[in-house]
C-alpha cells in the first residue's frame, strides 16, 4: 500500500475525522446515539450512501457541468438515500420507524456532500471509494463509542443486553437519565476530541 | 505553629526543582499557601500590589457562607428529628433548647458529603494542576462548600463524588481552570446531578430517612413541587415567617433567607459580591412575578391561576432564590464583568426564575437554570457593554 492510499484510509479515523476534527454530521451524532442498535444501523445507511455516492459522483465527475455541480451531485444523494431509507423499511421496520427522519436527512448531511465536492470531484471512483469507506468509518466508530456509553450508562444495556442492573429492575445501578438527553452526546463528543488532541497535538489550531 | 512552619520547610527541597517529588509541587505549595501567607515577591518592574488575592476573595466567600454552612446542619438535623419519634421529646422542648442534637444530627449527614466533595474534587484538582503544572487555585474552597450545601441531605455519597468530579471537569478544567470557566463549577455539578438523576434531586421531601420510626407519610413534594398541584400558599402547610427563617425541609444549605442575607451583608461591606446583581436580580424577579400576577386570570385550571397570582414575596424566600441569587450568580468569574452588564445579567436571572418555576411544571426550581443559563450569556452582555460604550465615546469625540 503506498503513502497516499495509506493517508486517505488511515486519516479519517483520527487525525481528520469528520465529527471529532471536522464537526460534520453533528446532528445525527446527537439524536441516533441513544442505543448503540441505531448507531450501527446509522453508520450502515451512512456507509452505504458515503461510498455509493462517491463512486457514482466520480465516475460522473468530468461530465458534470461545474455551474451546476451542486444540484447534480444532491440529486445523485438524494436518490441514494431514499434507496437506503426503502432498503431500511423493508428489512429493518422496527429501526427504521425510529430513525427513518434522520436516515433521510442523511441528504443534508455535511459530510456526503463534503466528501462528493472536496474528493470525489477531483479523484478517480477507486480512490473514491476508499475515501468514502474510511470517512464513514471515521464517522461509525465515533457514533458507536458515543452510543456505547449512553446505552450503558443511560440503561445500563448494551445492545439490548442488561450489562449494569439497574435499580429499578432490582439491581444496583442507578441509570444516569442524563446520558439519554441529547446534551450527554455533546459532553462524550467532547472527551473524546479532548482525548485525540491529548494524543495528537498536531490536532490542535494555532493559537 | 512553629513546627509546623519547620516541618514545611524541611520538606520544601524535595518538592523544588531538582527534588525527588518535583512534579507534586503544586501539591507541596498548596498546604503552604493555604497555612501560611506566601514569602514570594514580585520580581520585575513594580507595580501596584493589593493584599486582596484571590485567596483573600475566596476565603472571604467561605466567611459569607457560615451561616448558611451553620444553618443548614441545624436545620437538617431538626427536620430529621421532626420525622422521627425517636426524638419526640426533644422536638417538644423546641428548637431553642434542643438545637445541640439537630447540630449533631445534621453534621452527621452534612459532613460526610462536603469530605467526599473535598475528596473528590480536591483530587481532581491535584491531578490537573500537577499536569498542567500550575499551583492548586484556592477556588475551589469556595466550590467545595457551594456544591453540598445545594444538595438534598439524604443524597447517596457516590453521587456527590460524580456531580463534584462533573462540576470540576467540565464545569471550569476544560476551559482552562479557575479564572477560565464560563459557568459556575459548583452549579454545573447540581445540573449533571438534577438531569442525571432526577428522583434524588426533586420531588420528595429531604430527611435523612430512614429512621427508626420514621412516620411514612413524611415524603412529598417539596414547597416547589406542590405549588405546581394546587397553586395555593396556605396548603404548604409552613408559614411566610418559616421560610424566611428556613425552619423548612429543603436542599440543606438554601432553606433560610435569613442567613443568606447575612452572607449578603458581608459580600457587600467587603465589596466581594456585586450588589448590583443582587439588587437586580430581586427587581427583575419582583417584576417578572407582577407580570405574572397581572396575567394569572389566563390560567386554565384553579391551581395554575393560584401559582400565577403567587406574591414576589413568597417567590423570594420559596426555593434557593435568594441563595442563588448571593452566593451563585455573584460568582465573579462566570457573571458579567461591566457594570451595566451586572444589572441586565441579574435582572435576567431574577426574570427568569419565576418564569420557568410557574410555567415550565416539569422544572419546580427555576434559579439553577435561569442562572446557569446567564452564565452562558454574560460573555456576550459584556462585550455589547462595552462596544456600545466605545460606540458613545466616538460619537462624543465626533470620529463617528
Amino acid at each position: 500500500m503506498n503513502k497516499a492510499t495509506k493517508k486517505i484510509l488511515v486519516d479519517p479515523l483520527h487525525v481528520q475525522n469528520p465529527i471529532t476534527l471536522q464537526v460534520l454530521g453533528i446532528c445525527s451524532a446527537l439524536a441516533v446515539t441513544t442505543k448503540v442498535e441505531t448507531a450501527l444501523v446509522m453508520s450502515a445507511a451512512l456507509t452505504f450512501v458515503l461510498v455509493l455516492s462517491n463512486v457514482s459522483i466520480s465516475l460522473l465527475r468530468n461530465k458534470i457541468p461545474g455551474s451546476v455541480r451542486i444540484i447534480a451531485q444532491l440529486s445523485i444523494i438524494a436518490s441514494l438515500v431514499v434507496v437506503a431509507d426503502q432498503l431500511l423499511q423493508a428489512f429493518l421496520f422496527d429501526v427504521a420507524k425510529e430513525i427513518s427522519v434522520f436516515v433521510t436527512l442523511i441528504i443534508t448531511n455535511c459530510i456526503v456532500m463534503g466528501r462528493a465536492e472536496a474528493f470525489a470531484m477531483q479523484n478517480p471512483p477507486g480512490k473514491s471509494a476508499l475515501d468514502g469507506l474510511s470517512n464513514s468509518l471515521g464517522y461509525s466508530w465515533v457514533l458507536i463509542a458515543v452510543g456505547l456509553f449512553r446505552e450503558l450508562l443511560g440503561s445500563g444495556k448494551i445492545l439490548g443486553y442488561t450489562v449494569l442492573e439497574s435499580s429499578t429492575e432490582g439491581g444496583w445501578y442507578v441509570s444516569n437519565g442524563l446520558m439519554v438527553l441529547s446534551p450527554s452526546a455533546f459532553f462524550l463528543i467532547g472527551l473524546i476530541i479532548w482525548v485525540q488532541r491529548a494524543l495528537s497535538p498536531e490536532m490542535n489550531e494555532e493559537s | 505553629m512553629a513546627p509546623l512552619r519547620r516541618l514545611l520547610d524541611k520538606v520544601a527541597p524535595l518538592f523544588e526543582e531538582g527534588g525527588k517529588w518535583e512534579k507534586l509541587y503544586p501539591l507541596y505549595e498548596a498546604a503552604d499557601s493555604f497555612l501560611y501567607t506566601p514569602g514570594k515577591k514580585t520580581d520585575g518592574a513594580v507595580h501596584v500590589r493589593d493584599g486582596m488575592d484571590i485567596k483573600r476573595l475566596m476565603v472571604t466567600v467561605v466567611i459569607a457562607l457560615l451561616p448558611c454552612t451553620i444553618w443548614a446542619m441545624i436545620n437538617t438535623g431538626w427536620q430529621q428529628m421532626v420525622a422521627d419519634t425517636a426524638h419526640a421529646e426533644a422536638v417538644s422542648l423546641g428548637l431553642k433548647s434542643s438545637w445541640m442534637t439537630a447540630l449533631g444530627l445534621g453534621a452527621w449527614a452534612f459532613l460526610p458529603v462536603y469530605a467526599v466533595t473535598i475528596a473528590v474534587g480536591g483530587m481532581l484538582e491535584g491531578v490537573f494542576a500537577t499536569v498542567r503544572k500550575h499551583e492548586i487555585n484556592e477556588g475551589f474552597l469556595v466550590t467545595s462548600l457551594l456544591f453540598p450545601l445545594t444538595l438534598p441531605p439524604d443524597i447517596p455519597l457516590w453521587m456527590v463524588g460524580v456531580g463534584i468530579a462533573f462540576g470540576v471537569v467540565i464545569g471550569k478544567e476544560v476551559f482552562g481552570g479557575t479564572g477560565m470557566n464560563v459557568l459556575n463549577p459548583a452549579l454545573t455539578g447540581r445540573i449533571f446531578l438534577f438531569f442525571a438523576y432526577p428522583s434524588y434531586l426533586s420531588g420528595s421531601v429531604w430527611r435523612i430517612l430512614p429512621a427508626e420510626g420514621a412516620v411514612d407519610g413524611m415524603t412529598g413534594a417539596t414547597a416547589l413541587g406542590d405549588l405546581v398541584g394546587h397553586g395555593d400558599v396556605s396548603q404548604l402547610g409552613y408559614s411566610w415567617a418559616d421560610y424566611f427563617y428556613g425552619l423548612v425541609p429543603g436542599s440543606m444549605g438554601e432553606t433560610s433567607v435569613l442567613c443568606c442575607l447575612l452572607g449578603a451583608a458581608f459580600l457587600i461591606f467587603t465589596k466581594v459580591g456585586s450588589w448590583r446583581i443582587m439588587l437586580s436580580s430581586v427587581l427583575g424577579m419582583v417584576g417578572m412575578t407582577l407580570l405574572l400576577n397581572a396575567l394569572s386570570g389566563s390560567g386554565s385550571t384553579p391551581a395554575i391561576q393560584g401559582y400565577l397570582a403567587m406574591g414576589p414575596e413568597w417567590h423570594f424566600v420559596l426555593g434557593s432564590f435568594a441563595f442563588g441569587t448571593v452566593f451563585m450568580a455573584t460568582d465573579p468569574v462566570s457573571a458579567a464583568q461591566t457594570d451595566t452588564g451586572r444589572w441586565i445579567y441579574g435582572a435576567l436571572i431574577g426574570a427568569l426564575t419565576p418564569l420557568v418555576r410557574v410555567i415550565n411544571p416539569a422544572y419546580p426550581e427555576g434559579v439553577m437554570l435561569a442562572i446557569i443559563f446567564m452564565n452562558v450569556f454574560a460573555p456576550t452582555i459584556d462585550y455589547y457593554v462595552v462596544k456600545s460604550n466605545i460606540k458613545r465615546r466616538e460619537v462624543r469625540l465626533g470620529v463617528q
